[in-house]
């Protein structure tokens, strides 16, 4: 008989024991491809987190999380290509004008809910990339690229390796998932589920229904925002056409959903399932053009959908009671 | 004895288009009583709950609170201020646990997850739920689920508890256990409104039954003078309950 606290412990080992796989993985495998898929891995599995504070647990289906990516990777590439701010700065300021965008778009769609929220949601995002794909100020179309100048972690810029880039994503994918934990586990995550339910009952319970949503958007958005700037100095080049698609939006929602929506490891599940399986068989089989890589990929969904609607998670939860 | 005033209705008025909801309506209720809404399907009875509880926002007339101007505030801060509502069709969390979902109530007092956590368990031990405390919202049957309903609404501490049909489609033995709880949270100070169509149960409880018919009040008094009332017999109770008070 194992109880409730020994089971938590063994949570915490499990826990442990992953880190340490993960933290040890890029010195055991050197390929650089290999580092690459798995800071994918990293950078949607935060965005996945992101969508799941205001998706899975407050009930905000949004289909524009590619919006605050792609401000936070703005906002931070132009700082530092305009007035030399440190990306670590910008990382910061990405984030702050993400969740003032938020809060603005956000407001005005407090009664929106559901199917509703959603369609908002795209709509919003898609005006975002609009107008990015015309501004002269931020390259347009062209986009913008950042110096491969002075390599440094304060610079925020590595050439010779991925390794820290890999171990930063690491990092910002566990400081996402504190948040959502301290989330989940406070007041706020008890109202954004009441939210959830109905903003009905949410409100004779005596939840400020707008504020607690505003707050979810707000947090969601400064997630998705620092994962933007991350991807800006990873790839030190951006444009709307990579940085602020729907598709994009998309596949963080699938992965958060397939993961499992409303839980705080999920649409980390999600995307250590979905990126593989997508970068693989690009890889594997994409070069043929014939979009073999893409039908196996849609299959991978249809079947995760199929069997486990509320999310892989589920599956790992129950092979968890029943060790326990 | 003069008991303070817990809520008063002033010409309250709410219209949907063509349809006087309510119609200059006019009641208080004091301290510690029982008073309940009845009448007809289509009266007014629910309208008048959310207009006092900020779901509805009236188009005229006001609503006091212990003396302090609650017309037209949002729900949540009337919850805040001190009045808990349950609704006619059942609303509670369904993915969260019982308990959950009565902890969800008592944050608003206890910001705390293990204090409020405590509370909810008292409040559950109080209602008769706490055997059923990790069941899910969806588990329950309609009557455990009208159960916590009331548990939720206590967890945030109200002075007034409104009860939107809390009785409706019970059988017997439920029936009198919610009848029971009702007496229980009356004991324990608390002020009621309930909006209720079962009436041996109205009459049992009820210190005070307001009438409404086609938004209008057309009646107020004790249970016993409104059974003996000839409008009120025709407009709704029939004469059934006629011979009851004579």
């Amino acid at each position: 008989m194992v109880t409730p606290a020994n089971f938590r412990v063994r949570q915490i080992i499990t826990g442990f024991a992953v880190l340490l796989l993960l933290i040890g993985f890029p010195l055991v495998v050197r390929q650089s491809f290999h580092i690459h898929v798995m800071i994918l891995v990293f950078m949607f599995g935060m965005l996945g987190v992101a969508w799941n504070i205001m998706g899975g647990y407050a009930g905000m289906f949004s289909f524009g999380q590619a919006a605050f990516f792609g401000i936070g990777a703005y906002t931070s590439s132009y700082l530092s290509i305009a007035y030399v701010v440190n990306p670590w700065l910008g990382l910061v300021a990405g984030g702050c004008v993400a969740a003032l965008v938020a809060a603005a778009i956000g407001y005005p769609c407090s009664n929106l809910r559901g199917h509703y929220f959603a369609i908002a949601s795209i709509a919003f995002a898609e005006i975002v990339r609009i107008v990015f794909n015309n501004w002269k100020m931020v390259g347009a179309a062209e986009g913008l690229s950042l110096s491969m100048q002075n390599e440094s972690f304060t610079n925020f810029l590595f050439n010779s390796s991925k390794l820290p880039y890999y171990y930063i994503m690491l990092a910002f994918l566990l400081v996402s998932l504190a948040v959502c934990y301290f989330i989940a586990t406070s007041k706020m995550g008890y109202y954004f589920r009441a939210i959830k339910e109905s903003h009905k009952i949410a409100e004779v319970l005596g939840v400020d229904v707008v504020s607690y949503r505003l707050m979810a958007i707000m947090i969601s958005a400064f997630l998705s925002a620092m994962a933007g700037t991350f991807y800006a100095q990873y790839i030190l080049y951006i444009d709307p056409g990579s940085v602020m698609l729907l598709a994009m939006s998309i596949q963080i929602v699938l992965i958060s959903m397939l993961g499992g929506a409303g839980s705080i490891m999920g649409p980390v599940i999600g995307a250590a399932i979905l990126i593989p399986a997508s970068e693989y068989t690009r890889v594997a089989l994409g070069y043929k053009g014939t979009g073999v890589d893409m039908l196996i990929y849609g299959l991978l969904i249809t079947l995760i959908s199929m069997y486990y609607p509320e999310g892989v998670w589920k599956l790992f939860s129950r092979i968890g009671k029943k060790l326990k | 004895m003069n008991k303070a005033i817990c809520l008063k209705v002033a010409g309250l008025s709410k219209r949907f288009g063509g349809l006087a909801a309510n119609n200059d309506i006019h009641f208080f209720v004091e301290e510690g009583e029982i008073v309940s809404v009845i009448g007809p399907n289509g009266a007014g009875k629910s309208t008048l709950f959310n207009c006092v509880t900020g779901v509805y926002k009236p188009d005229s007339g006001n609503v006091f609170f212990y003396g302090k101007d609650i017309t037209r505030m949002r729900p949540d801060k009337v919850c805040t201020l001190g009045i808990a509502r349950t609704f006619q069709i059942v609303e509670v969390i369904s993915e969260m646990t019982v308990l959950e979902n009565v902890t969800t109530g008592a944050l608003l007092r206890y910001h705390r997850i293990k204090r409020a956590m405590e509370k909810a368990g008292e409040i559950l031990t109080f209602t008769g739920l706490y055997e059923k405390r990790d069941f899910l919202g969806t588990e329950l049957t309609i009557a455990d689920k009208k159960r916590l309903e009331v548990s939720m609404a206590l967890a945030t501490q109200p002075r007034l508890l409104m009860l939107d049909e809390s009785m409706a489609g019970l059988n017997k033995v439920e029936l009198r256990e919610i009848l029971d709880l009702i007496r229980k949270i009356r004991n324990e100070g608390m002020t009621l409104i309930i909006v209720e169509h079962v009436m041996e149960a109205v009459m049992q409880i009820s210190d005070r039954v307001i009438v409404l018919n086609s938004g209008k009040k057309i009646m107020e008094g004790t249970p016993k003078e409104v059974c003996s009332d000839r409008e009120v017999i025709q407009a709704y109770l029939g004469e059934k309950y006629c011979a009851i008070p004579k």
